[in-house]
């Protein structure tokens, strides 16, 4: 059974690294749409797969946040991408496969997954 | 919706906009009495009775002075499919208490579903309020309250993925304890 003990070795591992991270540098942002058509097109495990695939590759400069209705109902799952000095990105009709590309792709090497985009789809 | 988890989800998402510090989470999954149990209690705005009329029963009433929402009424459908009850409280300034109760053998009721995604997902996107989950079946019960975890993490935020991924375990792990075979 887990343990609070367990919690409190954790804390200890995070809290170096934590205080290492430059507050002031502006990362990427990915926002995820969770509102109700989002939610019942399938955002929740887009969402968790953007969250351990950044946890797992250790990308320290990517925050992940959650939004409400983004505007396009059909086209749900939607994740927006905000990279500093670049124009917005948005994935629609997302999967948790696509989200692990987009991650390796996007998020990791600055490239954009041109045919998950909205301009790819309309 | 496909699972309740998702309604669930949903749901806590309006007490979250409603500027919710404080949010009760508690889940019934008793096949003893053929009851299925979700409640949402919040410190949120609130709203005022003839708005609850309003985002319950968005197709009866008369008023249409805003776009209304779908999230409220899908719930109380689904409640209501599968031999169950819906209810709002609420109040202005106070908060609000949603309640829906199904069948637990009703064919129409969707199942449960990923709890503990819909409980990571909310700890991820809302790590400061605090999140009460109380799960209960016919074998027992089990806590989770947010607030310990950040005590414990004294300042490291909650949404770090490996407290997230603990979180996500610790769930799962009482779960399946509580759950008859
Ligand atoms: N817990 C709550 N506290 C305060 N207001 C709420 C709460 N839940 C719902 N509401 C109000 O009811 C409206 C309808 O909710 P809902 O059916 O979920 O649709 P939506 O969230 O898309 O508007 C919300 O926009 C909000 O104004
Ligand atoms: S109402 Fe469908 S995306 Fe907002
Ligand atoms: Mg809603």
């Amino acid at each position: 059974m887990k343990s609070i003990a367990e919690l409190k070795a954790i804390r200890e591992q995070m809290q170096s690294r934590i205080n290492m991270r430059k507050e002031d540098e502006e990362g990427i942002r990915v926002v995820v749409g969770m509102a109700t058509c989002g939610i019942a097109a399938g955002a929740r495990p887009v969402l968790a797969t953007f969250v351990d695939e950044i946890g797992r590759r250790n990308l320290q400069d990517v925050t992940v946040s959650q939004t409400g209705c983004i505007g396009v109902c059909r086209l749900e799952p939607i994740v927006e991408i905000y990279e500093p000095g670049k124009e917005k990105v948005t994935y629609v009709k997302m999967n948790p496969e696509k989200a692990a590309r987009v991650v390796s792709e996007h998020l990791v090497n600055h490239r954009v997954v041109e045919e998950y985009t909205i301009g790819a789809a309309e | 919706m496909k699972e309740l988890s998702l309604h669930l989800l949903d749901i806590v998402q309006n007490s979250i906009s409603a500027g919710a510090s404080r949010i009760e989470i508690g889940i019934t999954d008793s096949q003893q009495r053929d009851l299925v149990e979700i409640s949402v209690k919040d410190n949120g705005c609130g709203m005022s009775e003839e708005f609850v009329q309003r985002v319950t029963d968005p197709f009866t009433t008369t008023r249409t002075t805003r776009k209304v929402g779908l999230g409220i009424p899908l719930f109380k459908l689904a409640a209501e499919t599968a031999g169950g009850e819906f209810k709002i409280t609420s109040e202005v300034g106070k908060g609000t208490l949603v309640y829906a109760s199904f069948q637990h053998s009703n064919i129409d009721r969707p199942p449960l579903g990923d709890l503990r995604g819909t409980l990571i997902t909310l700890i991820q996107g809302s790590p400061d309020i605090n999140i009460i989950y109380t799960y209960t079946t016919d074998r027992g019960q089990f806590v989770l309250d947010t607030e310990e975890v950040r005590e414990v993490m004294a300042g490291v935020p909650i949404n770090e993925p490996e407290v997230l991924n603990w979180i996500g375990e610790f769930i799962q792990e009482n779960e399946a304890e509580l759950s008859a075979e």
